[in-house]
């Protein structure tokens, strides 16, 4: 670890580290909003407000407005009337439960699943689900009341999950785990109208604020799970390619949703290259934001440069 | 990071690979075990809330309800394609699969488009596009289930659910009885055929009475006994065979019908007087 000397002493007083040697709360991103100014270390996050609310936005203007750019929910919809999109996962759940389906379906299913593939899979958490808004929203005020610690399940119960969704479907012949699954209900939700389901929306704000930190997306949503093991080979990837500027200040682990796979790229853990190509990786871009040293940036799981 | 425990530092220092191990497997099984249980929570619960209530009617075209659930992603593309906001959207609470679309009769019912277009938008099959004809639809079948506050069943005409079936004369007709009341009076009775009815629930949706309907429209399983294959129709044996297996009936004389045709017991007016007091032609009724 000689290449990237710790910078010791220069750590800003609000970041995590900073905050935990004063015993305050600490607010990551503050260096960085002084560094870059408000908008620049808010860029990504923006960007990505904008492409969770605007995908929304296309599904209900049809209902609200009746302009009908897009029919349907995030489960499967028709864009314009000709682009069916499907999501793979259910597909993946019809197929283990013995049905079928038609053309359109396979063919949006194999539309997006291709899509993901190229870009990374967990960008349909971080970029599109509508639950990241949830688990976000109650990440953000965990780390405002400063609460600490919880009760997390392991990471990988995600993909047990996800293994006994499938075996459910064959075993009840239907799509069991769609009558509880928070990811397509809260959307359907927010689109046709929610019924008792806000109490399982609001369950995981809970759960995620007062019990299990990131609990939901990062350890339990079979649904996230899926989206990982799609991305593990794909394009679009994080780089902590001016890791040797790196501070230790600890925002960048404070605010990513899978923190776990910061390190191995940033303190090279077990990889020599800055890229962090964990499929865990939302590709969300939090912690390009809150880096007041530039670390990171988004490149392509070719480019193992390093600055 | 020496106060600042972070959720990635868990790397154990010290430990042998057979600790390790023994450790993962251990950790493995608690994950798999929690894992499991919430998974069977799932399955008991959608398996147990899986039994479709009597007046949710799924869209036509839809499969058998075990295969639809399979098959049906709950997207609503058929629900946003019915002209007539016929199909809604189970959400949580209303004892219908969460997120499958229904209809209920009595609130707006399937006005059976000629293009069908809400199986048409389906993108799975889960409404099936074999089915061209709305006329074949079999959502569910109409049941005249309250013979007791039907007008029709007390003598008066009301025959709204007759006029508003769309197949009119196949999947409801009119049988004529003769009313025992006035006696002098028929009852046209709504009477379903099962043959024709699609079940679209415009019958059910008219009727009107104020509250519930006396005809309502059931899912095919609630509104139809199981068929007794073990019984042998006569008839059907008689036309099969080309005549009676038994032979002819035989004629015995009955005193006082002499001259009637066998098995008419009908009496006509000063053959034989009715008791006084008794209902019957000449009872004395006025209307």
């Amino acid at each position: 670890m000689s290449a990237h000397p710790p910078t010791r002493g220069a750590v800003p007083p609000t970041s995590v580290r900073g905050a935990a040697m004063r015993g305050v709360v600490a607010r990551p991103g503050a260096e960085a909003i002084e560094a870059k100014g408000w908008w620049i270390a808010h860029k990504w996050l923006l960007l990505r407000r904008v492409s969770q609310l605007g995908i929304l936005a296309l599904f209900m203007v049809g209902p609200w407005f009746g302009w009908w750019v897009v029919k349907g929910n995030l489960a499967s919809s028709l864009t314009l009337g000709v682009l069916p999109l499907t999501d793979p996962f259910l597909i993946a759940q019809q197929a283990a439960a013995g049905h079928w389906p038609y053309r359109e379906a396979l063919v949006g299913g194999g539309i997006v699943l291709a899509f993901y593939l190229l870009l990374g899979g967990r960008m349909f958490c971080a970029w599109v689900c509508p639950v990241n808004l949830v688990t976000d929203a109650a990440a953000w005020l965990r780390r405002r009341l400063g609460l600490k610690g919880g009760k997390v399940p392991s990471a990988n119960t995600r993909y047990w999950l996800l293994g006994f969704v499938l075996v459910l479907a064959a075993m009840t012949g239907s799509l069991a785990w769609e009558w509880v699954n928070p990811v397509s209900m809260f959307h359907r939700g927010l689109i046709f109208g929610f019924g008792l389901s806000w109490g399982i929306v609001g369950g995981i704000f809970f759960y995620d604020l007062l019990i299990a930190p990131r609990g939901w997306c990062g350890h339990l949503c079979p649904q996230g799970a899926f989206y990982g093991l799609i991305g593990k080979s794909a394009m679009l990837r994080v780089s902590a390619n001016r890791r040797s500027t790196c501070n230790d200040c600890m925002d960048c682990f404070a605010v990513c949703p899978e923190p776990q796979v910061i390190r191995p790229a940033l303190k090279g853990v077990g990889q020599d290259h800055p890229l962090i190509l964990d499929g865990d990786c939302t590709t969300c871009g939090r912690c390009i934001d809150v880096c007041g040293k530039d670390v990171f940036r988004i490149s392509t799981r070719f480019d193992r440069s390093e600055s | 990071m020496s106060k600042t425990q972070n959720t990635s530092a868990s790397a154990p220092a010290g430990t042998g690979p057979a600790k390790s191990r023994r450790r993962f497997l251990k950790d493995a099984a608690g994950v798999a075990g929690g894992a499991g249980l919430l998974a069977l929570g799932t399955g008991l619960y959608s398996r147990q809330a899986s039994a479709l209530p009597a007046t949710a009617i799924r869209p036509p075209g839809a499969l058998a309800e075990a295969d639809f659930l399979a098959a049906c992603v709950r997207c609503g593309l058929c629900v946003r394609d019915c002209p007539y906001d016929t199909l809604k959207l189970a959400v949580l609470g209303d004892s219908v699969a969460t997120g499958t679309p229904y209809f209920e009769a009595r609130r707006i019912p399937c006005e059976m488009c000629e293009d069908i277009p809400c199986v048409a938008a389906c993108p799975t099959g889960a409404l099936d596009r074999g089915l061209s004809e709305i006329g074949e639809a079999r959502m569910g079948l109409a049941v005249l289930i309250d013979q007791e506050n039907c007008l029709n069943f007390l003598g008066l005409r009301c025959d709204v659910c007759y006029r508003v079936c769309p197949v009119i004369d196949k999947a409801i007709t009119l049988e004529l009885v003769h009313n025992p009341r006035s006696d002098r009076h028929a009852m046209l009775l709504p009477t379903v055929h099962s043959d024709a009815c699609t079940g679209c629930g415009k019958c059910e949706r008219s009727c009107v009475l104020p509250g519930e309907s006396a005809i309502k429209v059931l899912p095919l399983r609630l509104a139809q006994g199981s068929k007794a294959e073990h019984y042998r129709r006569g008839w059907e044996e008689k036309a099969e065979a080309g005549g009676s297996l038994i032979g002819d009936q035989l004629e015995m004389p009955v005193r006082g019908l002499e001259g009637k045709a066998y098995g008419d017991t009908r009496v006509g007016p000063g053959e034989a007087p009715a008791a006084a007091g008794k209902p019957g032609i000449d009872s004395g009724w006025k209307p």
